[in-house]
């Protein structure tokens, strides 16, 4: 085939060294664009509050060269928060493309891999159970590291299950489904059981809120999904084949056992980061990966999109949250209310347009 | 399930019989499911708060009204409680059973569940809301308003997914009741985080029961759900067709468009009504269809009709292991379907029983 004369309609590859990738000029600019306008949020939702700050002050303080009265406001009361919509999303985000596309299924979302369901059980069971035990782990580790340690113990306990041979993505969900239905079942009882007032209190805990954010929860979260991420970096390479099959995927050299494994479990310990910084904040891990696969217009769910339309979400939401309703809501509220129109809207947009989806 | 017909090369004739073989194994795998939910429906009447022998059970259900105390008692225990309970259970479990197994068919996906098209949230919504604005108590005052929620919520769903050129496609369909469910959820949670009330019905509601409902509640339904059961029925070959792909299906004569129309009113006609009596229990719809389709293959006209006895099976032996285990207290149907359910799935699933859909 002539070149000079077909076009082409596979983009140009590129090769450094032992990498190599394709070139995809609408995906990197709808990447940057993304990144832009999450920075852009993060400090805008730094600046919003009872003490408001302009933008340039606030761009100003993060990078060190702001007054003293901003940098004590944005550095030790608004960074914590921000930081932590910013972690939690990018975290749910990628976590939730890695499982939709290891499952290959759009359906698919870490909330049904156990994390949510186990830490909900846990965090339920502490607040409505009125025992000297009970109260005592409380006290000791705090409501939400329990709650993770619940989510994790879940989380590890779906992954162990599924392991034959190997993970199997498929095998992996209908498992993590059952699962979840067992911790929900047990989350539902406890509600039915327990004392009214206790119930209030665990259904707020059940939503998902960024409210009072410590700067030591919040950096523990911080370097943990960034060594996560990091290991996601790596193992993404050889995972690009995957997505035509496992023989394919054996076939260019890669071992696909070991990398869905290292994957699925980055997908689980993301999650769990999340949980802890935020509680089970829903939704957003399903709705990122499928909104930024369809603003990048690719088939399969991109890594790096995903993340910052997951913080995308979760800081715009908790911005809404704080500064455009009369009353307070949740961040988790919020993001379901703004997450499942906009997937509706960009579902219908593309049916009218009537180009194929997945 | 390899049959004779698949493993080696046969002649005509053989393979005629080993399909005959294979169908009269279906029929009579459909025969014991029945005869073990008679039995379980016996069961049922028996094992309570209060439990009763055979012959009281008889008197409860078939003696004409006396002076007896003791019977009289017994009469009312078998004929108030027992047999709407047992009835609700059997509706309930073959509408989320079939309702599961059909929209597995028609997203072509192995994790929908009937909560899918927005049913469940829909309902618990209206429940919430109803709650908040004209202040009622009892479920059966809110019954019909949670079925008109998941309705609505079905409706609203397939609409926005069929606008455009795009279709009905299932993907859209699946996520565009992801949107929606998860909105609603959101929408519920507000309110029944500001209000105490609603709060406490929720949670109620939320476990998902078959208890505590009269016939005033279970006819409606169950009319419903026939109507439902009607409808499925005469879309199942083209379920079959569909999950050859749309292209195939419409090559082959199927009116793509109207049997999903068709096949969502039936799911949300089903899931709707049967959520709107007992609560959410999705996962029941689930599993039943992959135990169904592990039992039959991907074959729609004897998987939905088996998805939907089994789901009446567990729904029903669920509510009986429930009133046993935590006497003098019950647990509730739910909650028992997900405990006990659960881990036997996971138990199939790990040993490499299903496929996908």
């Amino acid at each position: 085939m002539n070149a000079t004369n077909v076009k082409s309609s596979v983009p140009p590859g590129v090769r450094l060294g032992r990498l190599s990738f394709v070139w995809r000029p609408w995906l990197v600019a709808v990447t940057l664009f993304l990144a832009a306008a999450t920075f852009l949020l993060f400090c805008l939702s730094i600046g919003v509050g009872d003490f408001p700050i302009g933008l340039p002050q606030v761009v100003a303080t993060i990078f060190g060269r702001g007054e003293r009265v901003d940098a004590f406001v944005i550095m030790d009361l608004r960074m914590p928060r921000a930081l932590a919509g910013l972690v939690v999303g990018v975290a749910l985000g990628v976590s939730g493309a890695i499982t939709q596309s290891v499952a290959r299924n759009p359906l698919a979302s870490p909330d049904i891999l156990g994390i949510t369901g186990g830490a909900s059980a846990v965090a339920v069971f502490l607040v409505t159970v009125s025992g000297g035990a009970a109260a005592a782990v409380v006290s000791a580790v705090g409501l939400s590291a329990a709650a993770l340690a619940g989510g994790l113990g879940t989380g590890l306990l779906v992954y162990f299950l599924a392991w034959r041979r190997g993970i199997d993505g498929f095998r992996l969900i209908l498992i993590g489904i059952s699962v979840s239905a067992v911790m929900e079942a047990i989350t539902a009882w406890l509600l039915v059981t327990a004392d009214i007032r206790d119930v209030a209190r665990a259904q707020a805990w059940l939503v998902g809120s960024l409210d009072g954010r410590s700067w030591h929860e919040v950096q523990v979260a911080l370097w943990c999904s960034l060594a996560l991420v990091a290991v996601v970096a790596c193992a993404a390479f050889p995972f690009k084949p995957m997505r035509f099959g496992d023989e394919v995927a054996a076939g260019l050299g890669v071992r696909y056992t070991r990398v869905r494994a290292v994957l699925l479990l980055c997908a689980v310990l993301l999650a769990g980061v999340a949980v802890s910084a935020a509680g089970p904040v829903p939704f957003v891990a399903l709705v990122a990966p499928q909104v930024a696969m369809r603003l990048a217009r690719r088939p399969t769910p991109p890594l790096v999109a995903s993340g910052l339309v997951g913080a995308l979400l979760l800081i715009g939401a908790d911005l809404v949250a704080r500064a455009a309703l009369p009353i307070t809501l949740p961040v988790g509220v919020v993001t379901a209310a703004i997450g499942g129109p906009f997937l509706v809207y960009l579902l219908v947009r593309a049916n009218l347009r009537g180009r194929r989806q997945g | 399930m390899a049959t004779a017909a698949e493993t080696r090369p046969a002649t005509a004739a053989t393979a005629a019989t080993a399909a005959t073989d294979v169908r009269r194994r279906r029929a009579v795998g459909l025969g014991v499911l029945l005869a073990v939910l008679v039995a379980a429906a016996a069961v049922s009447l028996a094992v309570g708060a209060r439990a009763l022998g055979p012959g009281e059970v008889w008197h409860g259900l078939f003696a004409a009204p006396g002076a007896d105390q003791r019977l009289t008692e017994i009469r009312l225990i078998v004929q108030t409680v027992r047999v709407p309970r047992t009835m609700l259970a059997i509706v309930a479990g073959v509408a989320l059973g079939v309702g599961g197994a059909l929209i597995q068919g028609y997203t072509r996906n192995p994790i929908a569940d009937t909560g899918l098209l927005g049913v469940n949230s829909g309902a618990s919504f209206a429940v919430v809301l109803v709650i908040v604005l004209f202040g009622f108590a009892s479920p059966f005052q809110y019954v019909w308003f949670a079925f008109l929620g998941a309705a609505a919520a079905g409706a609203v769903v397939f609409g926005l997914a069929s606008i455009g050129r795009g279709a009905g496609n299932p993907l859209t369909l699946a996520l565009a009741g992801q949107g929606i469910a998860v909105f609603l959820a959101a929408m519920t949670t507000a309110v029944a985080l500001a209000d105490q009330t609603a709060l406490n019905a929720l949670r109620f509601w939320n476990a998902g029961s078959v208890a505590g409902v009269g016939f005033d509640v279970i006819w409606p339904v169950t009319a419903f759900v026939a109507v439902g059961l009607v409808l499925a029925m005469t879309t199942l070959p083209t379920v079959n067709l569909l999950n050859l792909g749309d292209d195939v299906a419409r090559g082959l004569g199927v009116n793509v468009a109207l049997s999903r129309a068709v096949g969502v009113v039936a799911i949300t006609l089903l899931a709707g009504a049967a959520t709107a009596a007992c609560g959410p229990i999705a996962f029941l719809g689930l599993m039943v269809a992959h135990i169904a389709r592990y039992v039959t293959g991907p074959d729609h006209r004897w998987l939905v009709p088996y998805a939907g006895l089994l789901g009446a099976v567990v729904l029903l032996v669920c509510d009986i292991v429930g009133r046993v285990v935590v006497r003098p207290g019950e647990l509730d149907a739910g909650v028992v379907v997900a405990l006990l359910g659960a881990p036997f799935f996971a138990a199939l699933v790990w040993r490499g029983k299903f496929r996908k859909a």
